[in-house]
């Protein structure tokens, strides 16, 4: 009997739970666990997504447990990649999660930002600053620099723009964001609009 | 692409030319593999002896910068050796058209006709057609423009169709077909092999091999990437790919196509959206003041007079009225002033940089990107990005344009801008769609809360957009409607949801004080009006969020289709995810079957005309069947109009649509190890930017050595991400430069050594990778030296930092798609 990974967790029901899942394992290759570990997948949700690199589309399932990623591999349905995925795909759930060198433990990637910061005029350092300080200054500044740089004419034309601001980015974003990312700028005026596909 | 990924295996050829699909598309490369286990032969052209050509029947070798020689050779050989399809060309092509009686191209100049010095560009009426005559449009029932006479549609004249003169015999010297060939005839083997470096055996191999899909049974695939469109004529390399097709007849057809790689995983979404300055969401013009001063102006200048695009205003309004909503009337053209308007002045990106430096840009979001890192010139970016007043960066890493200030060569003390951080959610820490290079419209779901305080973009800018709005409610502001009047209604409970967002891009019909859960959605395009009666943001979209019975559910819509049943076997999975426009996989379907509706192969069915109706495999791309109001379906027998996005229903070989040639000409790269051979102009005579003062033009007395930068499986972009990827770090722990083992014993280099690379824009210090993949070249009789460089590092991120290669990347570009020269440069080399 062939038994596709996915297949066995609906064919045997989590309910099952581990116990079963090592059985299995035991008599098939297929299955085979290393001494006592628990099938790392048991127990899991799954949500299928779309890589994050070129533009293939190749599709990949994120397994959580206790809303935490446990796994990311490629999604063996996908008529594109057929559950592969390249090196950059298969490292996907390490822009999450890292194991730390020393104690080998699973910790959020170190490397990545996830507090708004500011860096003030002239200094050399980021700050913490709260979210809603943020907005409330970066939308300060957008106000006061499109109404000094406010173009309402030109040569009898209604232009409505202002050259002061600008955006770059998309490409990395789904497309109800950009959307939003693209109603919200040009209704301020801005001209200056691109992204990735530029170059 | 007009493909899709999958469709790769149904080629008898494929040429893969400016890309490098096995290492920087791996899995979809298994397609090419698909091909080639069912007996396909597979070429690689390219600079550097890649992972694709390892695993190629044919490698070609050429210089960078050279394309256009080498498919203008292609084009020579493959009318000279009669191997075009003829009647693909001649049913399907403009080879036909008599061109106007002006057309010229002068090889002494290499200017083609309508050169105004003064303004350094081209007056293209020379490249358009003679005309035969003009038909008035036609707005009485069942007419194409019968929709301009009902309430609602604002008043516009449709345009009259100039029918233009043809030859079918083909022996006016001025038919399109006729200057094409007169135009490449220089382009013989001998010549191509001097400009492009390659061995004359060789080429001619490929000729062969790839000239052989013109028999109207067979399908040759063309893969590229940025190695064609990082040029100043970019664009001109991707109308020479589209030329070889259509000699070959393998548009539309399964296995065919012109197929972009793109590198980024929404850049074709972000695309179809239009965030590009000059365009608007599927495809169409953003309003400028020369030509669209009024919303009559815009309608009159942007719609066909024939073919598909005679609707135009129909998804136009229907755009308008998704932005504003209620305050979008007939009365006050649906809003259009408001809609800011383009100027003069150029703003692209690499014009944004020039715009900052001179105090023009002083506020700037970048949204997942990095110029600092990234924009050719780097050095030059950062300098500009230092007079900004604030800067916004929505990331997920600090990138460094988020922290541009600490670069190595600036000094922060010394720069005023304020720099905001925003932390965004990973991808599967939040839900949306997703467009790859195939034009499927995938859904990713959400899988777990982000980390910390990080916020998906849409969130971030949505919070935004509230305080923004907040404070021109409170204070006024110059224009302050233009702000106060959009419709910003994506929400439910409360928080900002991006289905309601995918509805508005699917499109729906309007109902005043209707909301998402009660407005009926649309499965077609074909029923947005131009009245006000429909509201779609981006019509292309149409019919991927359509069920109305359960939509807020994905699954339940056709963007969440998984079903993998495929009844054609030629992979176009109809009831996977969806394809924009209406589900069809493969653009310009049409061009697969002869005149009479015949597939050219059998085993390459999509669409077949049975003498009584048309059955299809995939969705049809032409005008197939009228349905009268009563349903009766009447079948449209097979015609000519296979191309129906373009008014004259056929594609371009002689082509007026650019801005800069009317058929690919040679030019060399703006730094050049030699001179332009085919014509008697160095650089293309479009070629913008040359002049500013930052771009510091090497010559070659300096700078001998032709570089092409390219990147590694292992790492993507400016690396941010996966510098951020211990497992990637491992795997990929450094910066190199490829080159010769000539080169590197001419230069005392050892394979490991630490060299120096430098031009007068930058300096980068990095391992030297000494390869017999890539070799010194023969170019006009010299010997040549190539290398390559990747340019995945930077400054920021703490598991691997080096020097920005892309400070060496000149920041010109071409007048079409304003693309910078990555792909072909100069630099000198030395041991560090």
């Amino acid at each position: 009997m062939e038994l596709s990974r996915r297949g066995f967790l609906q064919a045997t029901g989590l309910a099952l739970g581990t116990s079963l899942a090592y059985e299995l394992s035991t008599q098939s290759q297929a299955f085979a666990l290393e001494g006592d570990a628990p099938f790392k997948l048991v127990n899991t949700e799954e949500y299928t997504n779309i890589c994050c690199y070129c533009s293939g589309g190749c599709g990949s399932i994120c397994s959580v447990r206790d809303g935490e990623l446990v796994n990311l591999e490629g999604d063996a349905d996908h008529p594109i990649n057929r559950g592969g995925l390249c090196s950059k795909g298969a490292t996907m759930s390490q822009l999450r999660n890292i194991v730390t060198e020393d104690t080998r433990e699973i910790v959020y990637n170190p490397n990545r930002m996830t507090k708004p910061m500011v860096r003030r005029p002239g200094t050399s350092q980021w700050e913490e600053i709260s979210w809603d300080d943020a907005l409330f200054e970066i939308a300060r500044h957008v106000k006061d620099t499109r109404d000094a740089n406010f173009i309402a004419e030109e040569n009898g034309v209604t232009v409505n723009r202002t050259e002061a601001i600008a955006s770059l980015g998309g490409s990395q974003q789904n497309n109800e964001e950009d959307y939003l990312i693209l109603k919200s700028m040009r209704s301020l005026g801005v001209i200056a609009l691109d992204n990735q596909a530029r170059v | 692409m007009t493909g899709h990924w999958n469709d790769f295996k149904n080629a008898d050829v494929l040429l893969t030319c400016g890309s490098n699909n096995v290492e920087n598309h791996p899995e979809s490369a298994r397609w090419v593999r698909a091909a080639c286990d069912k007996g396909a032969i597979s070429i690689v052209v390219d600079p550097r002896y890649t992972r694709s050509a390892a695993v190629a029947d044919v490698y070609c070798p050429i210089r960078p910068g050279t394309d256009i020689t080498f498919w203008g050779g292609l084009i020579n050989y493959i009318i000279q050796n009669d191997k075009w399809q003829k009647e693909y060309v001649l049913t399907y092509t403009n080879a036909s058209y008599l061109v106007h009686e002006d057309y010229s191209f002068d090889v002494e100049t290499g200017l083609f006709s309508g050169w105004d010095e003064s303004k350094q560009k081209y007056v293209t009426t020379s490249w358009g057609y003679q005309e035969e005559e003009s038909v008035a449009p036609n707005t009485g029932t069942g007419g194409a423009f019968a929709y301009v006479l009902k309430p609602g549609t604002p008043e516009f004249t449709p345009p009259h169709k100039e029918v233009p003169r043809k030859d079918m015999t083909l022996t006016d010297p001025n038919c399109s077909f006729n200057i094409l060939k007169e135009h490449y005839s220089r382009y013989d083997i001998e010549t191509v092999t001097k400009v492009c470096g390659m061995d004359a055996e060789t080429l001619e191999q490929v000729y062969s091999l790839y000239a052989s899909t013109g028999a109207p049974e067979k399908v040759g695939a063309i893969l590229y990437a940025l190695g064609q469109t990082q040029h100043h004529y970019g664009s001109q390399n991707t109308r020479a790919m589209c030329l070889v097709q259509l000699l070959l007849g393998n548009i539309g057809v399964p296995g065919g196509s012109v197929n972009a790689l793109r590198g980024e995983p929404n850049v074709q979404g972000a695309t179809d959206m239009a965030m590009l300055v000059y365009d608007f969401p599927g495809y169409m013009k953003w309003p400028t003041v020369a030509s669209h001063p009024t919303l009559r102006a815009w309608l009159e200048h942007e719609t066909y007079a024939d073919g598909y695009y005679t609707n135009k205003p129909k998804f136009f309004i229907s755009a308008l009225k998704e932005w504003y909503g209620e305050h979008a009337t007939v009365d006050n053209d649906y809003g259009y002033d408001w809609l800011p308007k383009i100027g003069s002045t150029d703003f692209t990106t690499m014009s944004t940089f020039e715009q900052m430096d001179a105090g023009v840009i002083k506020g700037y979001f970048c949204w997942g990107m990095n110029p600092a890192n990234s924009t050719a010139n780097t050095k030059f970016a950062r300098q500009a990005l230092s007079k900004l007043e604030w800067l916004v960066a929505v990331d997920w890493v600090e990138t460094e344009t988020a922290c541009f200030w600490r670069a190595p060569d600036l000094d922060p003390a010394e720069i005023q801008t304020e720099c905001y951080y925003l932390p965004a959610a990973l991808i599967y820490e939040k839900m949306g769609s997703i467009s790859n290079s195939g034009r499927w419209i995938q859904w990713r779901y959400k899988a777990l809360d982000p980390v910390d305080e990080a916020k998906p973009d849409y969130e971030i800018c949505d919070l935004l957009w509230s305080e923004i709005t907040r404070l021109y409610r409170e204070e006024g502001g110059p224009c302050a409607e233009a702000i106060l009047n959009v419709k910003w209604d994506y929400h439910r409970d409360g928080k900002i949801d991006p289905r309601a967002v995918s509805m508005a891009l699917n499109g729906y019909k309007w109902k005043d004080g209707a909301d998402w859960d009660s407005r009926e959605l649309l499965s077609t395009f074909g029923d947005l009006g131009a009245d006000g009666s429909t509201a779609c943001a981006l019509w292309i979209y149409s019919g991927f969020w359509a069920n109305n019975d359960d939509r807020w559910e994905a699954a339940s819509q056709k963007v969440g289709g998984r079903a993998l049943e495929d009844p054609s076997g030629l992979g176009l999975y109809p009831g996977w995810a969806y394809a924009w426009p209406l589900n069809r996989r493969i653009l310009y379907n049409r061009a697969s079957a002869d005149a009479e509706g015949k597939p050219w192969n059998p085993e390459r069915n999509v669409v077949e005309w049975t003498g009584s109706e048309w059955v299809t495999n995939d969705v049809p791309d032409f005008g197939f069947k009228t349905t009268a109001a009563d349903g009766t379906v009447t079948w449209t027998p097979p015609n000519n109009k296979a191309f129906m996005m373009l008014w004259e229903q056929n594609a371009r070989l002689v082509s007026y649509s650019l801005k800069d040639a009317p058929l690919p000409e040679h030019y060399e790269p703006f730094e050049s190890p030699a001179d332009n051979a085919l014509n008697k102009r160095q650089n293309s005579p479009m070629i913008q930017f040359a002049d500013h003062p930052s771009v510091k033009r090497g010559d070659r007395s300096e700078y001998p050595i032709a570089v092409t930068t390219y990147s590694v499986v292992e790492m993507w972009q400016t690396g941010s991400q996966t510098r951020g990827c211990p497992a990637l770090v491992e795997a990929r722990p450094e910066q190199f430069i490829e080159m010769s083992v000539e080169l590197a014993e001419e230069k005392g280099i050892q394979n490991g050594d630490t060299v120096r690379v430098w031009n007068n824009r930058g300096d980068v210090k990095l391992s030297a990778f000494v390869t017999r993949r890539i070799k010194p070249l023969m170019v006009n009789g010299e010997l040549c030296h190539v290398v390559g460089m990747i340019h995945h590092w930077g400054w920021a991120g703490m598991y691997s930092t080096a020097d920005t290669v892309n400070d060496l990347a000149p920041n010109v570009g071409d007048p079409n798609s304003y693309i910078p020269e990555f792909k072909a440069f100069l630099v000198n080399v030395e041991k560090a």
